[in-house]
């Protein structure tokens, strides 16, 4: 009898899930990456370090390579089928604020949640990286025709400061932060472009 | 402190938790009823109002979310789009069970407010977010061409 | 629920010009009602104010009996539409049953076939009526009385039916009312516009969920996370602690949360921390149960239909085809939860709900609060949907629904609305099924053996309709459409096996139909291709009912069978009767980015019999190749490790959406036959057309649904 007894909360069953992907590592400072002597080997190691940051669901769902984001830990297409409309920001008639507000947003329970931001959008289709190397995401980070039209240090403040990158680590319940925390990225994405700014080898 | 806001054109309030859904706080405290639970996750649709002017699911909008702002719901819906959808809904009798419908005029309305003249595709785009069950998707398609000439005129 | 509807050979015959059915006198709903004077039967009502009310006796859940049934009466009675209203029926065995059930219930495709002479005879009663007070009104013989569009006259003399409502109330209704012919039909056989449209495009028409009464208390309710599972131990401190909750109580069902809104109630529930008893649960996964139903199906089972010897056929066929379906469970997810409100009004309880088996749901709920039956009051609403999921033969929503009433005291209306979650975690699914189909082809390609077994859960075993829907041994329901078929085969064996499982089953728009044209369809589809013979052609000298083969004949026109499809598609074709309809079906596809078939267009003719509505008819076409393709792609209620359900809300049981739904075109074939339903057999042909398709553009067999895990190319 007691075997059979199992404490189980509302609607947490088929959360369980999505809650064990917190299982992501920090990100290692900047300081770790110092006794690499080789500034070049030292440079593409400190891309690779925020690569897992770029490469994140939290990052890459909203970097598709079609007109239709991804979600969720297994980057799977967002459902609804959403696409991205004329300027990021979802169809006429469905926007993507029809459902992401200014905030993420808890369902009942508070176990997920609708993520949310002021400027949520799509990333421009130049800026996908959905299915790229991390060498590819490097060069097209360093291409202002598919950064945004960036310099290196504007890419830099961008990638500390934004507030819709902010997000990827205050991502609402349900889902895994990006590793770390925007302030290491910054640091990284820092001391990668006073390194050089070099790509890993293509494959 | 209470929640004040414009709904259907008349100053609303609600006095009690802002994080309470606003599609709750239509259709349990202040009686309109129009506005569908369907999900409670922003898969259905079901729940669309316009806030200001846009479409906006109302399952996931914490009431507090509109404080100061203008909410539309089907009771209150008006101008020459929602005139010509509901005229397009009825002529061609969409509704199956209904039960959806709200949230698929709302949606189509918000649709031709954007774009006078959608395409098939323009349509599918808008209206991805609205599940019917019943599947009245050929006829929500066909009501939104004959609205969209409706209000063309 | 064909269980409970008359087989193809049982049908009803018409009776011709006079009324073959008794109509049961006016009830308590009309006579109740302040305002009418003129109420010749239980299901017309006509008011000095001009208006004609007709009760309703079945559910409106969108398959539009509530136009259709008021269309025949609307006709026999030459009321003009606009002044046609209606109004649903209280619970009333007596007065408002369905009759091809007994009792009064909505189901089977049965709302206008059961009632078409009923109907028909409420109008012309009323008709006959009115029509002799307009011409004592007069003093001319009622012969030379005309009616229509609302009006009596005689010459110069004019009346409209308002007018006349007084002086028709105090006349005796005919005894065996004249019906018209069809060639006097006005309003049946006619695009007659729906009478809920208006109201459900402008966000008026109520649901249940909509209800409000004053004091009224807001409920939601956890459930054991795995079926067969019992409330432990609860507790009720965090669910307490959610401003606007009133209550926490422990009912049979589950634990439910008591709440000053539907918010909090929700709140509420995903709070509650309960130590289940699941000792007694059903914990086999869906892998499980097929690896199970599979082995069950290798022996015969009870045998359902049999001819010549189709093992044997088989051993010495020159060409032979083997193959396992596997079927999952389906949730019917209507766009509205189940949901109920109940409220004391002195020794009277009052319930507002949609409910599909009135008077046994109303019974069931008098039981649970120890009332007289008649005590209880059904104020039927417009049901959000229900594709079979408002009424289980247990009546168990309404048992629960009472449960968590009582539970509050009896007092405080409560309004008891699942959420989603409790909806597509509940239960009650289109039973997991396992088919293993073996056929023989002789030298010349001819079917000689087709040898089918059906493993799958009953939804009538333990239950109170065991007996109606259980005989000699076999659920009807389970082998449907693949006994009794639109096929001749001379060796020929059907069998089933009755599973014992642990999650509760229920009837699903067109039942056992949903599984079997599935596996007959394509299984034949490949039989005939291996016997080198055309799919329709094939098909056609394989029929034995000729209003089947005319269905086919007209499906493949429309779709230029035959013709070259565009570049990158492929067409395939099925045929299915259920429910007393002919359907066949068209479908062409070609293949989307994901990998699943891209329907583009739906090519359907359909054979009801009398088309009352035709645009109704073509609205449930449409709408069951909807819901039968969105099933069929993506649909599935899976069992995890351990029993739990994988799918909790639309985020994972995908359903249909608008850029998914093919064009679909319908021919109606013309015909003067009792009229029959279009609710489900719609839906049977859809997946098995898709299929076929498929194969024919991809090569892939698809025997494991849904197309998302055994169809993807």
């Amino acid at each position: 009898m007691k075997a059979g007894l199992i404490a189980l909360g509302g609607a947490a069953l088929a959360l369980a899930i999505t809650a064990s992907a917190q299982q992501e590592a920090g990100l290692r400072p900047v300081s770790a990456f110092a006794s690499i002597a080789d500034k070049d080997a030292r440079s593409v190691a400190l891309f690779e370090e925020m690569g897992k940051v770029l490469q994140h669901p939290r990052c890459l769902n909203c970097h598709p390579r079609t007109d239709r984001p991804n979600q969720g830990e297994a980057m799977t297409p967002h459902d609804p089928p959403v696409t991205r409309g004329p300027d990021g920001h979802g169809a006429p008639g469905l926007e993507c604020a029809a459902c992401h507000g200014p905030r993420n947003v808890a369902f009942a329970g508070g176990k997920s949640s609708m993520p949310g931001h002021p400027d949520w959008h799509l990333a421009p289709a130049s800026m996908a990286w959905e299915g790229k190397s991390l060498a590819e995401i490097c060069e097209q980070l360093k291409d202002p025709k598919r950064n945004g039209g960036r310099t290196l240090a504007q890419l830099t403040e961008h990638n500390a400061k934004d507030r819709l990158i902010s997000w990827g680590w205050d991502p609402g319940a349900g889902r895994a932060p990006a590793p770390g925390s925007q302030a290491q990225f910054g640091e990284l994405s820092r001391a990668w472009v006073a390194s050089g700014a070099k790509c890993p080898a293509a494959k | 402190m209470p929640t004040d806001f414009t709904l259907n054109g008349k100053p609303a309030s609600f006095d009690g938790d802002p994080e309470t859904p606003l599609l709750w706080v239509l259709r349990d405290h202040l009686g309109l009823t129009g506005t569908k639970y369907g999900c409670g996750i922003a898969q259905c649709g079901a729940c669309t109002v316009h806030l200001e002017g846009k479409n906006r699911r109302s399952c996931v909008t914490p009431v507090g979310m509109v404080a100061g702002k203008k909410v539309t719901t089907i009771e209150g819906v008006e101008g020459a789009e929602a005139k010509a959808v509901q005229k397009a809904w009825v002529a061609i009798d969409v509704p199956q069970c209904g039960f959806c419908q709200s949230g698929q005029v709302m949606s189509a309305i918000g649709l031709l407010k954007a774009k006078k003249k959608p395409s098939d595709t323009d349509i599918d785009n808008a209206m991805a977010g609205n599940l019917c069950r019943c599947a009245t998707y050929v006829r929500i398609r066909q009501a939104i061409h004959d609205a969209a000439a409706m209000v063309e005129g | 629920m064909n269980a409970i509807t008359p087989t193809r050979r049982g049908l009803l015959k018409s009776t011709g010009l006079v009324l073959g059915v008794a109509l049961p006198a006016a009830g308590r709903a009309a006579r109740a009602l302040p305002d009418a004077p003129f109420a010749p039967n239980a299901f017309v009502r006509v008011s000095p104010d001009n208006l004609v009310t007709i009760i309703i006796k079945h559910v409106e859940m969108g398959q539009g009996p509530a136009t259709g049934l008021a269309t025949i009466v609307a006709d026999e009675m030459d009321a003009d539409w606009s002044q046609v209203r209606v109004e649903f029926s209280p619970a009333n065995d007596a007065l408002y049953k369905n009759l091809y059930f007994g009792t009064m219930g909505t189901g089977g495709s049965s709302a206008i076939a059961n009632s078409w002479e009923q109907m028909r005879g409420a109008g012309a009663s009323a008709r006959a009526m009115l029509a002799e007070a307009g011409a004592k009104r007069w003093g001319v013989a009622v012969g030379e009385v005309k009616v229509a569009r609302g009006v009596v006259s005689h010459g110069d003399n004019k009346a409209s039916f308002g007018e006349l409502a007084g002086e028709a109330a105090l006349l005796k209704p005919p005894e065996k009312p004249v019906l018209k012919t069809p060639d006097q039909f006005t309003l049946i056989g006619r695009d007659t516009p729906k009478i809920d449209s208006v109201a459900k495009s402008t966000g008026a028409a109520q649901f249940t969920m909509d209800v409000r009464r004053p004091g009224m208390v807001y409920s939601a309710i956890l459930h054991p996370p795995l079926f067969g599972g019992k409330v432990g131990k609860v507790d009720v401190s965090a669910a307490m602690a959610v401003n606007g909750v009133l209550g926490v109580k422990p009912i049979p069902q589950g634990v439910a949360v008591y709440a000053r809104d539907t918010w909090a109630a929700m709140q509420g529930r995903a709070a509650l921390r309960v130590e289940w008893d699941l000792s007694k649960a059903e914990k086999r996964s869906t892998e499980e149960l097929y690896a199970q139903f599979a082995e069950k199906t290798e022996e015969p089972g009870v045998q359902v239909e049999a001819s010549g010897d189709a093992k044997a056929a088989f051993k010495g066929a020159a060409g032979k085809l083997e193959a396992v379906y596997c079927f999952p469970y389906l949730a019917h997810a209507p766009m509205e939860t189940l949901d109920a409100v109940i409220e004391m009004q002195g020794d009277e309880v009052h319930v507002w709900m949609g409910s599909q088996f009135q008077v046994g749901e109303m019974g069931a709920i008098a039981a649970v609060l120890g009332v007289k039956p008649d005590k209880v009051v059904l104020h039927e609403q417009y049901a959000g949907g229900s594709f079979g999921r408002r009424v289980s033969p247990g009546m168990e929503f309404g048992v629960e629904a009472a449960s968590v009433f009582k539970a509050w005291g009896g007092k405080v209306p409560v309004k008891h609305v699942w959420t989603r979650e409790n909806d597509l975690m509940g239960g009650f699914y289109r039973p997991l099924v396992v088919h293993t189909v073996r056929g023989g082809l002789d030298g010349n390609g001819e079917i000689i053996s087709w040898d089918h077994v059906v493993a799958a859960q009953s939804a009538f075993k333990g239950t109170p309709m065991e007996f109606m829907g259980i005989q000699k041994g076999i659920d009807g329901s389970i082998t449907e459409g693949a006994a009794e078929s639109s096929y001749r085969f001379p060796n020929h064996y059907v069998g089933q096996h009755i599973m014992e499982g642990g999650v509760p089953t229920l009837w699903w728009r067109s039942v056992g139909n949903t599984h079997t044209a599935y596996a007959m369809e394509t299984f034949l589809d490949q039989m005939l291709e291996r016997g080198k013979k055309d799919p329709v052609e094939g098909r056609l000298a394989l029929m034995h009912d000729e209003r089947m083969k005319a269905v086919l004949r007209k499906a493949a026109e429309i779709a230029k069978w035959g013709s070259k499809p565009p570049e990158g598609r492929a067409r395939g074709v099925a045929a299915h009767f259920s429910f007393g309809t002919y359907v066949a079906q068209v479908a062409e596809v070609s293949k989307g980015p994901d990998g699943l078939p891209k329907v583009h267009k739906i090519w359907c003719a359909v054979d009801c019999g009398v088309a009352v509505n035709p645009n109704i008819i073509r609205a449930q076409m449409e709408g069951g190749i909807g819901y039968g393709l969105g099933h069929a792609l993506y649909g599935e209620i899976v069992l995890g490790e351990g029993g739990i359900v994988q799918q909790s809300n639309f985020d994972t049981y995908r359903s249909l959406r608008i850029g998914e739904m093919p064009e679909v075109e319908v021919a109606i074939i013309e015909s003067g036959a009792h009229p029959r339903g279009v609710g489900e057999p719609g839906l049977p042909p859809v997946a098995p057309a898709v299929a076929n398709a498929w194969r024919n553009l991809t090569g892939k067999v698809v025997r494991r649904l849904p197309f998302s895990v055994g169809g993807r190319v």
